[in-house]
């Protein structure tokens, strides 16, 4: 099982589903040489967002741990805590601020050689 | 006050200080009665009443002092005139007077008699032979204790011995005394188990093979005949019932107390046939001026007390009638619970199943030496119980007792997890239950209450022998939601608890069992995974899970900074700060973190904590720079973690003029120690090598300064925004010393404190302050001294370098990339320009411009 995010140019392979750390997110290279985040929850689900916490400016957010709150899960950012909801990418401690999603998918089909 | 008060001022003369005595005076004074009476106290002991229920714990610390019950200016303020060391000795209840053994004569309108009871010490040859002791008061401890450091080792060079006859509550207490002073101790019982009064045969077993794994010998079945003396006329040993002899240098006499009812009976006043002065449910002997309470007192119920709640009662009762109020005495329960050298154990009710009829339901593992027994009437009534091992329920059951439980009574001896009730909680109690048996109060009067503080001051529950507390935080209202976040309803020490008591080693299993209803199944939250993968790594050795905080599930738990073994920089770049024990470095070690640092492009900065940091490393740079400071011998600072950090020392002894010990070598030595401890905060220290500080020790969390003796230890000190002055816990403390208070003081502060709370937040918010954390680190009041020392003791045992760990798994270094997608490739965003001869990070990210072709993507 191969992990995909739909960016600009299609589908991209990240990594294998087993890369990830259920509660822990890895960052992602993206071919115009922006970042995204890729999270997985203790159920299997996966999500992913700009890596980019909009609060410093630094490419840091898959450094975060991940929560649920009212059943919506999030991810806090290691520098200042401040929380996005993975789903919509919506900041939930400042409305202002929201981060851009990206669909992803967990595929079989691409080169499933480990 | 509406009663008329008769002129001249009526006098009251109370007979014995003890604790039912003190009570007694205290009711008064709270009923305004010290101000209408002129009051006069006997006292026959050389101080004023104290704790004798804790009289034991004077063995492991406690002064006589900090067992007193008597506050002080307590007798100035309410003008009652004690006398101490002067017992009374004779009554003339015509006259109304008592005579004193200094001749002294007191009249009186209101007579009290509190004499309470003495050892009852078998006729046997040789008992008051030297080597001879019973177990009632202060002085007594003092006499056996100075007799026991005159023993001489025995010939064969083995410890001197001691010997206690009777193994029921106070000769296992006595028992236990003897253990700790060094002696090896034997227990002979006549009756065919321990404790025969208040546990049955099951529990007797129980109690009998966690005695005796401790190392005690016990005899039972077999009484004494004869105390052997040698040459020097003192004690050499005991001949037993079976015609056995055993050697042994000293004797507690502990068969049972006899009330002490010789002034009564000597005066004429009604005294039972087999001791004790007679009273009525107001407490009044056969003359209405005199009162009889506590031991010494046969109830109306024909029963002789020999606990302290039911004397407290009495003392209530006497003292409303004094005032013409009306409250009766008619009986209490007789349920205890103790802890026995380290055994839980506890009786309630019709313990012994004595009511026709009534059934039991038993829970026994030998394994655990975990004993229950419920008594239940065939219609379902719970009657009483013994628990032995495991006396975690006795608040509940207790009160419960007259009842129909809630449920089943199976569910309620089976140990948690096995069917045990999740919702059984004290809510199920009936309003009339009582909750503090020491002072007689039910749940309707606790829950009138809000808060603990309000409810020892209106009720006094609580105060007594305190098992009761924990039931009465239960049934007062949550203040506020005191839960650690969203997801768990408990505080994090409640966590820690139950994380230690059930053994759980995975986040999930407590979110799900223990976390709120709706948080349980979901994916927790950064407040409490942390917290929890904290505790799980405290006590890690302990539970038997992996230390290294990044296996398994452990690794989603740690805040990035644990997550990276490395501190997150505002660029995203990383810190790395290598442990230096004590700030103390070789040339050669300095000349290894230069040539990382040059090698990797890294700024260096000597901390404010004594050591190096080396800032603006990569993700991927961590495993090799760390892979080249391993070799050369460098472990983890922890600079990360909410850890120790570090323990500063001054040059000391070695080098200073002033220095008086080897504060280096000290703080050197805690370093090692503690290194690698996570707890609710970070930990810091420093020991200085004189009274001069050099070192500022005293704004640390532990610190120690050293004085001619020894080392005198300062807890709960802070610099940071609210700095805080540490305060002195103990003086003069030797090496070995100073670490066991050591060990003690952390464990119970990371069982205890909040999440992010340093030792100086939670010293000031500690109940009791220093003085309540002097007597549970010190004086080991709570008994847990033991235990925190054997966690500190596994967590020096199961120390590892993180670092090292984490270099030798290829596994583990998987996770030190930038990208999943691109292992290799720097996070480009990372920058940094030049800064006074090094670098610091470039800050102008702030927008981030498309970049373009960077090796590795695809
Ligand atoms: C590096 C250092 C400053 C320096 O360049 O000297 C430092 C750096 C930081 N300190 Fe500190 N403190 C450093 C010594 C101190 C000291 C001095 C000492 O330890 O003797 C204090 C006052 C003593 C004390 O803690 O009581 C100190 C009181 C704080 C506080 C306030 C704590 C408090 O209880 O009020 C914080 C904030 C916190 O922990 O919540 C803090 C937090 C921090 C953090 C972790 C802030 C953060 O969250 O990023 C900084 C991280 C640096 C990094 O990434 O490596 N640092 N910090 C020092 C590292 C010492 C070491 O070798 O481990
Ligand atoms: C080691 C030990 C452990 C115990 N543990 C527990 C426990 O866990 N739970 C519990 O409920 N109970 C326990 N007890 C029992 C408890 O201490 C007593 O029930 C309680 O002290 C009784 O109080 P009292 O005032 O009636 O008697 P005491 O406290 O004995 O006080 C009587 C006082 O009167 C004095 N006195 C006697 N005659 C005279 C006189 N003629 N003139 C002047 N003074 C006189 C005595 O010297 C004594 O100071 C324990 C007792 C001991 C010794
Ligand atoms: S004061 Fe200390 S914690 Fe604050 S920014 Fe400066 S170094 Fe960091
Ligand atoms: S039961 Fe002893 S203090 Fe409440």
């Amino acid at each position: 099982m191969t992990v995909e995010l739909h960016v600009s140019e299609g589908w991209l392979t990240v990594c294998e589903l087993s890369d990830l750390t259920p509660g822990r997110g890895v960052a992602v290279l993206l071919p115009d040489g922006g970042q995204a985040a890729v999270f997985i929850d203790r159920s299997g689900r996966t999500y992913a967002i700009d890596n980019r916490d909009p609060f410093t400016g630094a490419a840091v957010l898959s450094r975060g741990l991940v929560g649920c709150a009212e059943g919506r899960p999030f991810v806090a950012s290691p520098l200042l805590k401040q929380r996005f909801d993975l789903v919509s990418g919506r900041c939930l401690d400042d409305e202002a601020e929201a981060v851009r999603t990206y669909p992803v998918r967990t595929a079989v089909t691409s080169a499933a050689v480990a | 006050m509406a009663a008329a008060t008769p002129t001249p001022t009526p006098a009251i003369v109370l007979i014995g200080h003890g604790m039912v005595g003190q009570r007694y005076l205290e009711a008064l004074a709270e009923r305004g009665a010290t101000a209408t009476h002129r009051i006069t106290v006997l006292c026959e002991e050389p101080r004023p009443a104290y704790d004798r229920v804790h009289l034991t714990s004077y063995f492991s610390g406690s002064t006589p002092e900090d067992l007193s019950l008597t506050p002080a200016g307590f007798m100035e303020r309410h003008g009652i005139e004690l006398h101490l060391g002067d017992p009374a000795e004779s009554v003339d209840r015509d006259a109304r007077t008592v005579t004193s053994r200094s001749g002294r004569v007191f009249p009186y309108d209101v007579l009290v008699l509190a004499t309470g009871s003495y050892p009852f010490v078998p006729p046997v040859p040789g008992k008051d032979a030297p080597g001879c002791f019973v177990y009632r008061t202060i002085e007594d401890l003092l006499a056996i204790e100075e007799y026991a450091k005159t023993l001489p080792q025995t010939s064969s060079g083995g410890t001197p011995s001691g010997a206690v006859v009777g193994g029921g509550l106070l000769g296992l207490e006595a028992a236990g005394a003897l253990k700790g002073l060094g002696l090896a101790t034997r227990v002979v019982e006549f009756a065919p188990r321990l404790m025969p009064v208040q546990v049955d045969d099951g529990g007797g077993a129980a109690l009998l093979r966690t005695i005796e794994s401790m190392g005690l010998t016990v005899h039972t079945g077999v009484g004494t005949q004869e105390v052997l003396t040698g040459a020097d006329g003192s004690v050499s040993g005991m001949r037993l019932s079976d015609g056995s002899t055993v050697d042994t240098d000293l004797v507690v006499f502990s068969a049972g107390v006899r009330p002490r009812d010789h002034l009564a009976r000597a005066s004429g006043l009604t005294v039972g046939e087999r001791g004790g002065i007679g009273v009525d449910s107001r407490c009044r002997t056969s003359d209405p001026r005199v009162y009889a309470i506590g031991e010494c007192a046969l109830a109306a119920d024909g029963r002789v007390y020999g606990l302290v709640g039911p004397g407290y009662e009495m003392a209530e009762t006497a003292a409303e009638d004094l005032l013409g109020r009306d409250k009766e005495f008619t009986g209490a329960d007789l349920s205890t619970k103790l802890k026995l050298l380290g055994v839980d154990v506890a009786s309630f009710g019709d313990a012994h199943g004595a009511a026709p009829g009534s059934l039991d339901v038993i829970y026994s593992d030998s394994r655990s030496g975990v004993y229950k027994k419920l008594v239940v009437s065939p219609d379902g009534v719970l009657l009483g119980g013994v628990l032995v091992g495991d006396a975690e329920s006795y608040g509940l059951l207790r009160p419960l007792t007259g009842s129909v439980p809630p449920v089943s009574p199976d569910q309620l001896v089976l140990p948690a997890g096995l069917g045990a009730p999740v919702a059984l909680g004290p809510s199920a109690l009936p309003d009339s239950a009582v909750i503090c048996s020491c002072h007689n109060v039910t749940k309707k009067a606790i829950t009138a209450c809000s808060t603990l503080p309000e409810v020892k001051q209106c009720t006094k529950a609580g105060t007594g022998c305190g098992s009761c507390v924990k039931m009465i935080g239960q049934l007062l209202p949550a203040a506020a939601d005191k839960g650690l976040c969203g997801c768990f309803p408990f505080t994090r020490a409640e966590l820690y608890e139950i994380v230690r008591t059930r053994r759980l080693t995975s986040y999930e299993q407590l979110l799900d069992g223990h976390g709120r209803e709706a948080a349980r199944g979901g994916d927790g939250c950064e407040v409490c995974k942390p917290t929890v993968g904290s505790i799980i790594a405290s006590l890690a050795p302990t539970l038997g899970a992996s230390g290294y905080v990044l296996d398994g599930e452990q690794a989603a738990l740690q805040d990035t900074n644990d997550h990276f073994l490395a501190n997150l920089q505002r660029n995203g770049s990383y810190s790395v700060v290598p442990r230096i024990p004590g700030g103390e470095i070789t040339p050669d070690k300095l000349i290894v973190i230069g040539e990382v640092a040059r090698d990797f492009g890294l700024y260096t900065k000597i901390t404010g904590g004594q050591r190096i940091d080396l800032f603006g490393a990569s993700v991927d740079q961590l495993p090799r720079i760390w892979a080249r400071l391993v070799e050369a011998g460098f472990e983890s600072g922890h600079a990360y973690g909410k850890a120790l950090r570090t323990v500063k020392s001054c040059v000391g002894q070695t080098w200073c003029r002033y220095g008086v010990q080897d504060s280096v070598r000290m703080a050197i030595d805690l370093e090692l120690r503690y290194r690698g401890l996570r707890a609710p905060h970070k930990l810091k220290s420093a020991v200085s090598g004189c009274a001069r500080e050099c070192a500022e020790a005293q704004s640390k969390d532990f610190g120690v300064i050293a004085t001619a003796n020894g080392w005198n230890l300062y807890v709960g000190g802070n610099g940071g925004a609210t700095p805080r002055h540490a305060d002195l816990l103990a003086q003069d403390l030797s090496d070995a010393e100073l670490v066991r208070l050591i060990d003690r003081f952390l464990m119970f502060y990371i069982r205890t404190a909040d999440r992010l709370e340093r030792t100086s937040t939670w010293l000031d918010r500690l109940e009791g302050g220093l003085d309540h954390l002097r007597d549970v680190v010190v004086h080991d009041s709570l008994g847990l001294c033991a235990e925190l020392e054997s966690l500190m003791a596994d967590h020096v045992a199961h120390y590892r370098d993180e670092w090292a760990e984490t270099l030798q798994d290829p596994e583990r270094l998987r996770r030190f990339v930038s990208f999943v997608n691109a292992p290799g490739a720097p996070d480009p965003t990372v920058k940094f320009v030049p800064e006074r001869d090094q670098v610091k990070p470039d800050l102008t990210i702030l927008d981030i411009r498309p970049l373009e072709a960077v090796g590795g993507t695809r």
